[in-house]
Protein backbone atom coordinates (compact mmCIF):
# COMPACT_ATOMS: atom_id res chain seq x y z
CA UNK A 1 0.00 0.00 0.00
CA UNK A 2 1.28 3.20 -0.78
CA UNK A 3 0.64 6.68 0.33
CA UNK A 4 0.54 9.92 -1.59
CA UNK A 5 0.22 13.46 0.13
CA UNK A 6 -0.75 16.38 -1.99
CA UNK A 7 1.04 19.71 -0.88
CA UNK A 8 1.31 23.17 -2.31
CA UNK A 9 2.37 25.30 -0.14
CA UNK A 10 0.48 28.25 -0.96
CA UNK A 11 -3.14 27.52 -0.76
CA UNK A 12 -5.82 27.60 -3.20
CA UNK A 13 -3.42 26.43 -5.86
CA UNK A 14 -5.94 22.89 -6.64
CA UNK A 15 -4.98 20.55 -4.06
CA UNK A 16 -8.67 19.44 -3.76
CA UNK A 17 -9.56 19.81 -7.21
CA UNK A 18 -6.74 17.14 -7.96
CA UNK A 19 -7.30 14.66 -5.00
CA UNK A 20 -10.87 14.79 -6.57
CA UNK A 21 -9.44 14.05 -9.88
CA UNK A 22 -7.44 11.48 -8.57
CA UNK A 23 -10.63 9.69 -6.40
CA UNK A 24 -12.24 9.15 -9.69
CA UNK A 25 -9.28 7.87 -11.53
CA UNK A 26 -7.25 5.64 -8.79
CA UNK A 27 -8.58 2.31 -8.23
CA UNK A 28 -8.52 0.59 -4.63
CA UNK A 29 -7.53 3.46 -2.24
CA UNK A 30 -9.02 5.02 0.65
CA UNK A 31 -8.99 8.96 0.64
CA UNK A 32 -8.15 10.85 3.45
CA UNK A 33 -8.81 14.79 4.18
CA UNK A 34 -5.62 15.89 6.46
CA UNK A 35 -6.36 19.35 6.33
CA UNK A 36 -8.18 19.30 9.18
CA UNK A 37 -8.55 23.42 9.54
CA UNK A 38 -10.40 24.02 6.72
CA UNK A 39 -11.65 20.89 5.21
CA UNK A 40 -13.20 20.82 1.70
CA UNK A 41 -12.68 17.52 0.46
CA UNK A 42 -16.06 16.34 1.24
CA UNK A 43 -17.70 18.70 -0.89
CA UNK A 44 -16.72 16.54 -4.22
CA UNK A 45 -17.36 12.99 -2.86
CA UNK A 46 -20.66 13.41 -1.27
CA UNK A 47 -19.89 10.72 2.01
CA UNK A 48 -22.65 9.22 3.72
CA UNK A 49 -21.20 9.00 7.43
CA UNK A 50 -20.62 5.99 8.63
CA UNK A 51 -18.06 6.74 11.85
CA UNK A 52 -18.37 9.52 14.26
CA UNK A 53 -15.06 10.13 16.80
CA UNK A 54 -14.55 12.86 19.30
CA UNK A 55 -10.77 13.79 19.27
CA UNK A 56 -9.41 14.58 22.75
CA UNK A 57 -6.22 16.22 22.90
CA UNK A 58 -4.30 18.40 25.73
CA UNK A 59 -5.74 20.13 28.26
CA UNK A 60 -6.87 23.71 29.38
CA UNK A 61 -6.29 25.48 32.60
CA UNK A 62 -9.15 26.32 34.63
CA UNK A 63 -9.40 29.06 37.69
CA UNK A 64 -11.41 27.99 40.64
CA UNK A 65 -12.53 31.75 41.91
CA UNK A 66 -13.46 30.32 45.23
CA UNK A 67 -10.21 29.03 45.66
CA UNK A 68 -8.03 31.82 43.90
CA UNK A 69 -6.60 34.55 46.18
CA UNK A 70 -5.73 36.60 43.14
CA UNK A 71 -1.76 36.45 44.34
CA UNK A 72 -0.87 36.85 40.20
CA UNK A 73 2.15 34.14 39.82
CA UNK A 74 0.38 32.36 37.33
CA UNK A 75 -0.19 35.32 35.00
CA UNK A 76 3.14 36.51 35.97
CA UNK A 77 4.55 32.98 34.59
CA UNK A 78 2.46 32.04 31.77
CA UNK A 79 4.55 32.77 28.81
CA UNK A 80 1.49 32.29 26.52
CA UNK A 81 -0.05 35.23 27.84
CA UNK A 82 -2.76 33.27 28.71
CA UNK A 83 -4.42 34.30 32.11
CA UNK A 84 -5.61 37.94 32.30
CA UNK A 85 -7.58 39.35 35.50
CA UNK A 86 -7.69 35.79 36.92
CA UNK A 87 -9.35 33.92 34.00
CA UNK A 88 -8.22 31.84 31.62
CA UNK A 89 -8.27 32.76 27.90
CA UNK A 90 -8.69 29.28 26.57
CA UNK A 91 -7.66 30.13 23.08
CA UNK A 92 -4.13 31.24 23.90
CA UNK A 93 -3.68 28.76 26.63
CA UNK A 94 -1.39 25.94 25.21
CA UNK A 95 -1.97 23.37 27.94
CA UNK A 96 1.14 23.06 29.90
CA UNK A 97 -0.04 23.17 33.01
CA UNK A 98 2.53 25.25 34.90
CA UNK A 99 0.08 27.51 36.82
CA UNK A 100 -1.78 24.54 37.73
CA UNK A 101 1.43 23.09 39.10
CA UNK A 102 2.69 26.52 41.34
CA UNK A 103 -0.55 27.79 42.48
CA UNK A 104 0.08 28.56 46.14
CA UNK A 105 -3.64 27.81 46.77
CA UNK A 106 -4.91 24.99 44.27
CA UNK A 107 -7.14 26.94 42.77
CA UNK A 108 -6.06 25.62 39.04
CA UNK A 109 -7.03 22.47 37.41
CA UNK A 110 -6.59 21.18 34.08
CA UNK A 111 -9.31 20.08 32.56
CA UNK A 112 -9.25 17.72 28.88
CA UNK A 113 -9.90 19.41 25.58
CA UNK A 114 -12.44 18.11 23.23
CA UNK A 115 -10.31 19.17 20.00
CA UNK A 116 -12.71 18.42 17.63
CA UNK A 117 -14.60 14.77 15.63
CA UNK A 118 -13.06 12.70 12.81
CA UNK A 119 -15.12 10.82 10.68
CA UNK A 120 -15.04 7.50 8.11
CA UNK A 121 -17.51 8.03 5.27
CA UNK A 122 -18.53 6.03 2.51
CA UNK A 123 -18.57 7.47 -0.92
CA UNK A 124 -18.67 5.83 -4.50
CA UNK A 125 -14.93 6.45 -4.92
CA UNK A 126 -14.39 4.20 -1.89
CA UNK A 127 -14.10 5.15 1.91
CA UNK A 128 -13.04 8.21 2.92
CA UNK A 129 -11.34 9.35 6.94
CA UNK A 130 -11.79 12.84 7.14
CA UNK A 131 -12.17 15.53 10.54
CA UNK A 132 -13.08 19.01 12.00
CA UNK A 133 -10.77 20.26 14.19
CA UNK A 134 -12.85 22.97 16.74
CA UNK A 135 -12.86 26.38 16.18
CA UNK A 136 -9.51 27.92 17.18
CA UNK A 137 -8.22 24.98 18.42
CA UNK A 138 -4.41 23.56 18.90
CA UNK A 139 -3.25 20.40 17.43
CA UNK A 140 -4.18 20.16 14.15
CA UNK A 141 -0.97 17.93 13.56
CA UNK A 142 -2.21 15.34 16.05
CA UNK A 143 -5.39 15.36 14.24
CA UNK A 144 -4.08 14.88 11.19
CA UNK A 145 -1.79 12.23 13.07
CA UNK A 146 -5.34 10.20 13.83
CA UNK A 147 -6.78 11.05 9.84
CA UNK A 148 -3.49 9.20 8.79
CA UNK A 149 -3.94 6.09 11.01
CA UNK A 150 -7.30 5.33 10.27
CA UNK A 151 -6.98 5.87 6.66
CA UNK A 152 -3.91 3.24 6.86
CA UNK A 153 -6.31 0.54 9.14
CA UNK A 154 -8.74 1.12 6.59
CA UNK A 155 -6.09 0.56 3.74
CA UNK A 156 -4.48 -2.68 5.65
CA UNK A 157 -8.40 -4.08 6.45
CA UNK A 158 -9.52 -3.85 3.41
CA UNK A 159 -6.24 -4.83 1.64
CA UNK A 160 -6.04 -1.41 -0.49
CA UNK A 161 -3.47 -0.01 -3.13
CA UNK A 162 -3.46 3.71 -2.01
CA UNK A 163 -3.99 6.08 0.58
CA UNK A 164 -4.60 9.65 -1.23
CA UNK A 165 -4.48 12.27 1.35
CA UNK A 166 -5.28 16.09 0.46
CA UNK A 167 -2.92 18.05 2.50
CA UNK A 168 -3.03 21.55 4.40
CA UNK A 169 -1.84 24.73 2.67
CA UNK A 170 1.84 26.01 4.58
CA UNK A 171 4.88 24.02 6.02
CA UNK A 172 3.84 24.02 9.55
CA UNK A 173 2.70 21.53 11.93
CA UNK A 174 0.23 19.66 10.09
CA UNK A 175 1.76 19.79 7.19
CA UNK A 176 4.92 18.32 8.83
CA UNK A 177 1.89 15.56 10.28
CA UNK A 178 0.98 15.06 7.23
CA UNK A 179 3.98 14.23 5.16
CA UNK A 180 6.48 12.42 7.04
CA UNK A 181 6.82 8.88 6.07
CA UNK A 182 4.81 9.20 2.95
CA UNK A 183 5.42 7.76 0.04
CA UNK A 184 5.02 10.20 -2.34
CA UNK A 185 4.47 13.81 -2.05
CA UNK A 186 2.28 15.76 -5.03
CA UNK A 187 3.18 19.34 -5.00
CA UNK A 188 0.30 21.42 -6.34
CA UNK A 189 1.91 24.83 -8.05
CA UNK A 190 0.44 27.86 -9.68
CA UNK A 191 2.86 29.59 -12.20
CA UNK A 192 2.41 32.88 -9.94
CA UNK A 193 5.47 34.54 -7.98
CA UNK A 194 3.89 33.62 -5.22
CA UNK A 195 3.20 29.97 -6.01
CA UNK A 196 6.73 29.61 -6.93
CA UNK A 197 8.11 30.89 -3.74
CA UNK A 198 6.21 28.98 -1.40
CA UNK A 199 6.65 25.98 -3.56
CA UNK A 200 10.58 26.42 -2.78
CA UNK A 201 9.37 25.83 0.69
CA UNK A 202 7.58 23.22 0.56
CA UNK A 203 9.98 21.42 -1.63
CA UNK A 204 12.54 22.18 1.20
CA UNK A 205 10.15 20.31 3.90
CA UNK A 206 9.61 17.51 1.12
CA UNK A 207 14.03 17.12 1.66
CA UNK A 208 13.74 17.34 5.37
CA UNK A 209 11.86 14.70 5.76
CA UNK A 210 13.50 12.68 2.87
CA UNK A 211 9.91 12.09 0.81
CA UNK A 212 10.55 11.92 -2.64
CA UNK A 213 8.26 14.77 -4.32
CA UNK A 214 6.39 15.07 -8.20
CA UNK A 215 5.15 18.43 -9.21
CA UNK A 216 1.93 19.30 -11.05
CA UNK A 217 1.62 23.10 -12.43
CA UNK A 218 -2.02 24.00 -12.08
CA UNK A 219 -3.05 26.85 -14.35
CA UNK A 220 -0.11 26.05 -16.78
CA UNK A 221 -1.17 28.72 -19.27
CA UNK A 222 -2.08 32.11 -16.93
CA UNK A 223 1.71 32.33 -16.97
CA UNK A 224 4.06 30.25 -19.53
CA UNK A 225 6.98 32.42 -18.79
CA UNK A 226 6.49 31.71 -15.18
CA UNK A 227 5.44 27.90 -15.98
CA UNK A 228 8.97 27.47 -18.07
CA UNK A 229 10.51 28.88 -14.85
CA UNK A 230 9.44 26.23 -12.92
CA UNK A 231 10.37 23.60 -14.74
CA UNK A 232 13.69 24.52 -15.23
CA UNK A 233 13.72 24.70 -11.39
CA UNK A 234 12.10 21.55 -10.65
CA UNK A 235 14.86 19.68 -13.32
CA UNK A 236 17.88 21.02 -11.51
CA UNK A 237 16.89 19.79 -8.58
CA UNK A 238 16.01 16.23 -9.84
CA UNK A 239 12.20 16.89 -9.44
CA UNK A 240 9.83 15.77 -12.11
CA UNK A 241 7.05 17.73 -13.45
CA UNK A 242 4.23 15.19 -13.74
CA UNK A 243 1.25 17.70 -14.88
CA UNK A 244 0.37 20.50 -16.55
CA UNK A 245 -3.24 21.17 -16.16
CA UNK A 246 -4.42 24.50 -17.95
CA UNK A 247 -6.89 27.25 -16.67
CA UNK A 248 -10.10 25.85 -17.35
CA UNK A 249 -13.45 26.97 -15.74
CA UNK A 250 -15.11 23.43 -15.92
CA UNK A 251 -12.96 23.41 -12.43
CA UNK A 252 -15.18 25.63 -10.89
CA UNK A 253 -18.48 24.80 -12.48
CA UNK A 254 -17.69 20.95 -10.81
CA UNK A 255 -16.84 22.55 -7.64
CA UNK A 256 -20.65 24.13 -7.65
CA UNK A 257 -21.51 20.97 -9.14
CA UNK A 258 -20.09 18.56 -6.32
CA UNK A 259 -18.12 16.24 -8.56
CA UNK A 260 -14.43 15.74 -9.08
CA UNK A 261 -13.51 17.60 -12.36
CA UNK A 262 -13.16 14.65 -14.60
CA UNK A 263 -16.60 13.39 -13.85
CA UNK A 264 -17.55 16.94 -15.27
CA UNK A 265 -15.54 17.69 -18.06
CA UNK A 266 -14.08 15.41 -21.42
CA UNK A 267 -11.94 18.27 -22.55
CA UNK A 268 -7.88 18.87 -22.43
CA UNK A 269 -8.25 18.96 -18.45
CA UNK A 270 -9.73 15.86 -17.91
CA UNK A 271 -7.14 14.36 -20.39
CA UNK A 272 -4.11 16.02 -18.59
CA UNK A 273 -5.19 15.00 -15.18
CA UNK A 274 -5.67 11.21 -16.52
CA UNK A 275 -2.45 11.36 -17.75
CA UNK A 276 -0.76 12.98 -14.59
CA UNK A 277 -2.31 9.79 -12.92
CA UNK A 278 -0.45 7.49 -15.27
CA UNK A 279 2.69 9.12 -14.79
CA UNK A 280 1.70 9.04 -10.60
CA UNK A 281 0.74 5.27 -10.86
CA UNK A 282 4.28 4.64 -13.06
CA UNK A 283 6.28 6.35 -10.66
CA UNK A 284 5.28 4.76 -7.48
CA UNK A 285 5.28 1.35 -8.85
CA UNK A 286 8.78 1.82 -8.85
CA UNK A 287 8.77 2.28 -5.42
CA UNK A 288 8.75 -0.21 -2.66
CA UNK A 289 5.60 0.23 -0.50
CA UNK A 290 4.88 1.22 2.88
CA UNK B 1 -6.15 50.58 14.44
CA UNK B 2 -5.19 47.06 13.58
CA UNK B 3 -7.21 45.33 11.08
CA UNK B 4 -6.03 41.58 10.07
CA UNK B 5 -6.93 39.87 6.84
CA UNK B 6 -7.89 36.17 6.83
CA UNK B 7 -10.02 33.93 4.81
CA UNK B 8 -10.23 30.00 6.10
CA UNK B 9 -9.41 28.73 2.73
CA UNK B 10 -5.86 29.61 1.36
CA UNK B 11 -5.71 31.08 -2.01
CA UNK B 12 -8.18 33.39 -1.96
CA UNK B 13 -6.24 36.87 -1.97
CA UNK B 14 -5.66 37.92 1.08
CA UNK B 15 -1.96 38.83 -0.31
CA UNK B 16 -3.59 40.56 -3.04
CA UNK B 17 -5.77 42.39 -0.28
CA UNK B 18 -3.49 43.22 2.12
CA UNK B 19 -1.25 44.89 -0.15
CA UNK B 20 -3.06 46.79 -2.12
CA UNK B 21 -4.89 47.93 0.66
CA UNK B 22 -1.35 49.11 2.58
CA UNK B 23 -0.18 50.77 -1.03
CA UNK B 24 -3.77 52.62 -0.98
CA UNK B 25 -3.57 53.98 2.04
CA UNK B 26 -0.12 55.26 2.46
CA UNK B 27 -0.02 58.23 1.19
CA UNK B 28 -2.56 59.33 3.82
CA UNK B 29 -1.59 57.32 6.81
CA UNK B 30 1.32 55.63 8.69
CA UNK B 31 0.75 52.24 7.41
CA UNK B 32 2.20 48.87 8.66
CA UNK B 33 2.30 45.51 6.86
CA UNK B 34 2.61 42.49 9.16
CA UNK B 35 2.93 39.59 7.10
CA UNK B 36 1.81 36.78 10.11
CA UNK B 37 1.85 33.97 7.19
CA UNK B 38 4.85 33.03 8.42
CA UNK B 39 4.87 29.45 6.71
CA UNK B 40 4.37 30.91 3.45
CA UNK B 41 5.46 34.52 3.70
CA UNK B 42 4.73 36.33 0.32
CA UNK B 43 3.67 40.20 0.81
CA UNK B 44 7.37 40.61 0.26
CA UNK B 45 6.77 39.26 -2.99
CA UNK B 46 4.44 42.32 -4.26
CA UNK B 47 6.21 44.92 -2.22
CA UNK B 48 9.38 44.00 -2.66
CA UNK B 49 10.94 46.03 0.38
CA UNK B 50 14.22 46.58 1.53
CA UNK B 51 15.15 44.34 4.06
CA UNK B 52 16.88 46.69 6.68
CA UNK B 53 16.52 44.45 9.64
CA UNK B 54 16.01 41.19 10.93
CA UNK B 55 16.21 39.43 13.94
CA UNK B 56 16.30 35.77 15.42
CA UNK B 57 13.40 34.06 16.59
CA UNK B 58 13.67 31.54 19.32
CA UNK B 59 11.75 29.15 21.83
CA UNK B 60 13.47 28.76 25.22
CA UNK B 61 14.44 25.17 26.01
CA UNK B 62 15.57 23.05 28.85
CA UNK B 63 19.21 22.27 29.31
CA UNK B 64 19.89 20.39 31.83
CA UNK B 65 23.06 20.48 34.05
CA UNK B 66 23.29 16.75 34.77
CA UNK B 67 26.19 17.49 38.07
CA UNK B 68 23.05 19.29 39.86
CA UNK B 69 20.59 16.38 38.64
CA UNK B 70 19.16 14.32 40.90
CA UNK B 71 17.09 12.36 38.27
CA UNK B 72 14.30 12.32 40.32
CA UNK B 73 11.95 12.94 37.39
CA UNK B 74 9.95 15.94 38.23
CA UNK B 75 10.70 17.58 35.07
CA UNK B 76 9.57 14.78 32.98
CA UNK B 77 6.40 14.54 35.23
CA UNK B 78 5.13 17.88 34.58
CA UNK B 79 6.35 18.26 31.23
CA UNK B 80 2.87 18.34 29.03
CA UNK B 81 4.60 17.99 25.45
CA UNK B 82 6.79 14.38 26.22
CA UNK B 83 9.75 16.78 25.44
CA UNK B 84 11.78 15.48 28.59
CA UNK B 85 12.50 12.26 29.58
CA UNK B 86 14.67 10.90 32.39
CA UNK B 87 17.03 7.98 32.18
CA UNK B 88 18.64 6.02 34.91
CA UNK B 89 21.75 8.12 34.95
CA UNK B 90 21.02 11.22 32.47
CA UNK B 91 18.11 13.20 30.62
CA UNK B 92 17.30 13.69 27.11
CA UNK B 93 15.19 16.06 25.87
CA UNK B 94 13.40 16.45 22.76
CA UNK B 95 13.63 20.06 21.66
CA UNK B 96 11.63 20.20 17.98
CA UNK B 97 8.90 18.87 20.56
CA UNK B 98 9.18 21.35 23.45
CA UNK B 99 6.59 24.75 23.66
CA UNK B 100 8.92 26.53 25.94
CA UNK B 101 6.62 27.00 28.75
CA UNK B 102 9.10 26.62 31.32
CA UNK B 103 7.42 24.35 33.79
CA UNK B 104 10.48 21.83 33.45
CA UNK B 105 13.23 24.64 34.82
CA UNK B 106 10.81 26.25 37.35
CA UNK B 107 9.86 23.42 38.83
CA UNK B 108 13.12 21.61 38.96
CA UNK B 109 13.75 21.30 42.69
CA UNK B 110 17.62 21.25 42.11
CA UNK B 111 17.56 23.93 40.09
CA UNK B 112 19.78 21.81 37.51
CA UNK B 113 17.60 23.15 34.09
CA UNK B 114 18.40 26.32 32.42
CA UNK B 115 16.93 27.65 29.39
CA UNK B 116 18.85 28.33 25.83
CA UNK B 117 17.15 29.82 23.06
CA UNK B 118 16.54 27.77 19.79
CA UNK B 119 16.11 28.93 16.67
CA UNK B 120 12.97 28.53 14.80
CA UNK B 121 12.77 31.29 12.51
CA UNK B 122 13.33 34.91 11.88
CA UNK B 123 11.24 37.86 11.50
CA UNK B 124 12.44 40.48 9.01
CA UNK B 125 11.45 44.37 8.27
CA UNK B 126 12.07 47.30 5.89
CA UNK B 127 10.70 49.31 3.51
CA UNK B 128 8.76 49.71 0.13
CA UNK B 129 7.90 52.75 -0.57
CA UNK B 130 5.50 54.34 2.55
CA UNK B 131 4.85 51.28 3.65
CA UNK B 132 6.46 49.55 6.91
CA UNK B 133 6.50 46.00 6.07
CA UNK B 134 7.58 43.35 9.24
CA UNK B 135 7.37 39.36 8.20
CA UNK B 136 7.95 36.44 10.30
CA UNK B 137 9.69 33.19 8.45
CA UNK B 138 9.29 30.01 9.49
CA UNK B 139 12.53 28.03 9.17
CA UNK B 140 12.00 25.07 6.96
CA UNK B 141 11.55 21.76 8.81
CA UNK B 142 10.36 23.59 11.85
CA UNK B 143 6.40 23.23 13.14
CA UNK B 144 5.66 25.29 15.43
CA UNK B 145 4.28 28.65 13.57
CA UNK B 146 2.98 30.70 16.77
CA UNK B 147 5.83 32.18 18.66
CA UNK B 148 6.86 33.45 15.45
CA UNK B 149 3.56 35.50 14.99
CA UNK B 150 3.79 36.19 18.30
CA UNK B 151 6.76 38.01 17.21
CA UNK B 152 6.04 39.70 14.64
CA UNK B 153 2.97 41.50 16.22
CA UNK B 154 5.04 42.87 19.27
CA UNK B 155 6.42 44.96 16.29
CA UNK B 156 3.05 46.75 15.87
CA UNK B 157 2.90 50.12 16.43
CA UNK B 158 0.74 51.75 18.13
CA UNK B 159 -0.49 55.14 16.05
CA UNK B 160 -1.24 54.60 12.50
CA UNK B 161 -2.53 51.73 10.53
CA UNK B 162 -1.32 47.48 11.15
CA UNK B 163 -2.60 45.27 8.69
CA UNK B 164 -2.25 41.70 9.33
CA UNK B 165 -1.78 39.37 6.54
CA UNK B 166 -3.47 36.22 8.25
CA UNK B 167 -2.38 32.42 7.22
CA UNK B 168 -5.18 30.63 6.17
CA UNK B 169 -7.08 28.14 8.24
CA UNK B 170 -8.54 28.19 11.69
CA UNK B 171 -6.31 26.43 14.34
CA UNK B 172 -3.72 28.25 16.26
CA UNK B 173 -1.68 30.39 14.04
CA UNK B 174 -4.92 31.64 13.18
CA UNK B 175 -6.06 32.35 16.37
CA UNK B 176 -2.48 33.89 17.17
CA UNK B 177 -2.90 36.74 14.13
CA UNK B 178 -6.46 37.95 14.30
CA UNK B 179 -6.79 38.37 18.16
CA UNK B 180 -6.57 41.86 19.45
CA UNK B 181 -7.49 43.08 16.05
CA UNK B 182 -10.00 45.78 15.79
CA UNK B 183 -11.72 44.61 12.58
CA UNK B 184 -10.82 41.13 10.46
CA UNK B 185 -11.25 41.35 6.40
CA UNK B 186 -12.39 37.70 5.53
CA UNK B 187 -11.43 37.15 1.90
CA UNK B 188 -13.26 34.66 -0.27
CA UNK B 189 -14.68 33.14 -3.68
CA UNK B 190 -18.00 32.63 -4.70
CA UNK B 191 -17.70 28.42 -4.78
CA UNK B 192 -18.81 25.88 -2.04
CA UNK B 193 -15.23 25.12 -0.90
CA UNK B 194 -14.71 29.30 -0.29
CA UNK B 195 -18.49 29.50 1.17
CA UNK B 196 -17.77 26.17 3.58
CA UNK B 197 -14.08 27.78 4.89
CA UNK B 198 -15.74 31.43 5.27
CA UNK B 199 -18.69 30.00 7.24
CA UNK B 200 -15.60 28.21 9.81
CA UNK B 201 -13.54 31.88 9.28
CA UNK B 202 -16.74 33.48 10.76
CA UNK B 203 -17.47 31.20 13.84
CA UNK B 204 -13.80 31.72 14.29
CA UNK B 205 -13.57 35.74 14.37
CA UNK B 206 -17.00 35.75 16.22
CA UNK B 207 -15.53 33.50 18.78
CA UNK B 208 -12.68 36.07 19.59
CA UNK B 209 -15.28 38.77 19.64
CA UNK B 210 -13.58 40.46 16.24
CA UNK B 211 -16.25 42.14 13.90
CA UNK B 212 -15.84 41.46 10.30
CA UNK B 213 -16.59 42.03 6.59
CA UNK B 214 -16.11 40.03 3.52
CA UNK B 215 -14.48 40.69 0.69
CA UNK B 216 -15.68 38.53 -2.45
CA UNK B 217 -12.69 37.70 -4.89
CA UNK B 218 -13.34 36.07 -8.51
CA UNK B 219 -16.68 37.43 -8.66
CA UNK B 220 -18.90 36.19 -11.87
CA UNK B 221 -17.59 32.40 -11.01
CA UNK B 222 -19.08 29.85 -8.85
CA UNK B 223 -22.97 30.27 -7.64
CA UNK B 224 -24.68 32.70 -5.31
CA UNK B 225 -24.28 30.68 -1.85
CA UNK B 226 -21.32 33.08 -0.43
CA UNK B 227 -23.86 36.37 -1.55
CA UNK B 228 -26.79 34.35 0.05
CA UNK B 229 -24.57 33.15 3.38
CA UNK B 230 -23.64 36.85 3.82
CA UNK B 231 -26.85 38.83 3.86
CA UNK B 232 -28.10 35.86 5.59
CA UNK B 233 -25.58 36.39 8.79
CA UNK B 234 -25.78 39.95 8.19
CA UNK B 235 -21.69 40.38 7.03
CA UNK B 236 -21.41 43.41 5.27
CA UNK B 237 -19.28 42.05 1.51
CA UNK B 238 -17.59 45.49 1.38
CA UNK B 239 -15.38 44.99 -1.56
CA UNK B 240 -16.18 42.75 -4.95
CA UNK B 241 -13.40 42.20 -6.99
CA UNK B 242 -14.19 40.36 -10.67
CA UNK B 243 -12.72 37.43 -12.29
CA UNK B 244 -10.75 39.38 -14.60
CA UNK B 245 -7.53 37.21 -16.32
CA UNK B 246 -5.91 40.49 -16.74
CA UNK B 247 -5.93 40.84 -12.51
CA UNK B 248 -4.84 37.47 -12.62
CA UNK B 249 -1.62 37.98 -14.75
CA UNK B 250 -0.61 40.90 -12.71
CA UNK B 251 -1.24 38.81 -9.64
CA UNK B 252 0.82 35.93 -11.42
CA UNK B 253 4.19 38.99 -11.88
CA UNK B 254 3.29 39.85 -7.96
CA UNK B 255 2.10 43.26 -8.57
CA UNK B 256 -0.59 44.57 -6.58
CA UNK B 257 -4.22 45.98 -7.88
CA UNK B 258 -2.92 49.34 -6.78
CA UNK B 259 0.06 49.71 -8.52
CA UNK B 260 -0.97 47.50 -11.52
CA UNK B 261 -4.82 48.93 -11.94
CA UNK B 262 -4.53 52.65 -10.49
CA UNK B 263 -8.53 53.08 -10.64
CA UNK B 264 -9.03 50.28 -7.79
CA UNK B 265 -7.03 52.68 -5.67
CA UNK B 266 -10.18 54.58 -5.02
CA UNK B 267 -12.10 51.51 -4.13
CA UNK B 268 -9.68 49.86 -1.26
CA UNK B 269 -9.86 53.97 -0.23
CA UNK B 270 -13.76 53.61 0.40
CA UNK B 271 -13.13 49.80 1.86
CA UNK B 272 -11.06 51.23 4.42
CA UNK B 273 -13.80 54.22 4.98
CA UNK B 274 -16.26 51.63 5.58
CA UNK B 275 -14.24 49.43 7.88
CA UNK B 276 -13.80 52.63 9.96
CA UNK B 277 -17.18 53.45 9.80
CA UNK B 278 -18.00 50.03 11.75
CA UNK B 279 -15.12 50.20 13.98
CA UNK B 280 -16.83 53.57 15.11
CA UNK B 281 -20.25 52.35 15.20
CA UNK B 282 -18.89 49.41 17.49
CA UNK B 283 -17.34 51.65 19.93
CA UNK B 284 -20.05 53.48 19.69
CA UNK B 285 -22.86 50.74 20.65
CA UNK B 286 -20.49 49.32 23.23
CA UNK B 287 -20.04 52.91 25.25
CA UNK B 288 -24.30 52.49 25.16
Amino acid sequence: MKEIVVLSGKGGTGKTSVVGALAALAERKVLADCDVDAADLHLLLSPLERVRNEFWSGQVACIDPDRCNECGLCQELCRFHAIRDFQVEEVSCEGCGLCHHVCPTEAITMKENMAGHWFISDTRYGPLVHARLGIAQENSGKLVAVVRQQAKKVAEEQALDYIISDGPPGIGCPVISSLSGAALALLVTEPTLSGMHDLERVLGVCRHFGVPAAVCINKYDLNEENSRQIESQCLSQGVKVIGRIPFDNAVTASIVQGVPVVEYSTGRITREIVRMWQHLSTALAGRSGR
Amino acid sequence: MRISIASGKGGTGKTLIATSLALALSDRYHVQLLDCDVEEPNDHVFLRPEITGREAVTIPVPRVNEGKCTHCRKCAEVCAYNAIAVMADHVLTFPQLCHGCGACSYLCPEKAITEEGREIGVIEWGRSGAVDLVQGRLTVGEAMAPPIIRKVKTQAVRDGIALIDVPPGTSCPVVEAISGSDFCLLVTEPTPFGLNDLALAVETVQELGVPCGVVLNRAGIGDSGVVDYCSDKNIPVLLTIPLDTEIARLYSRGITLVAGMPEWKSNFLRLFDRVTEMIDERDRSSKR
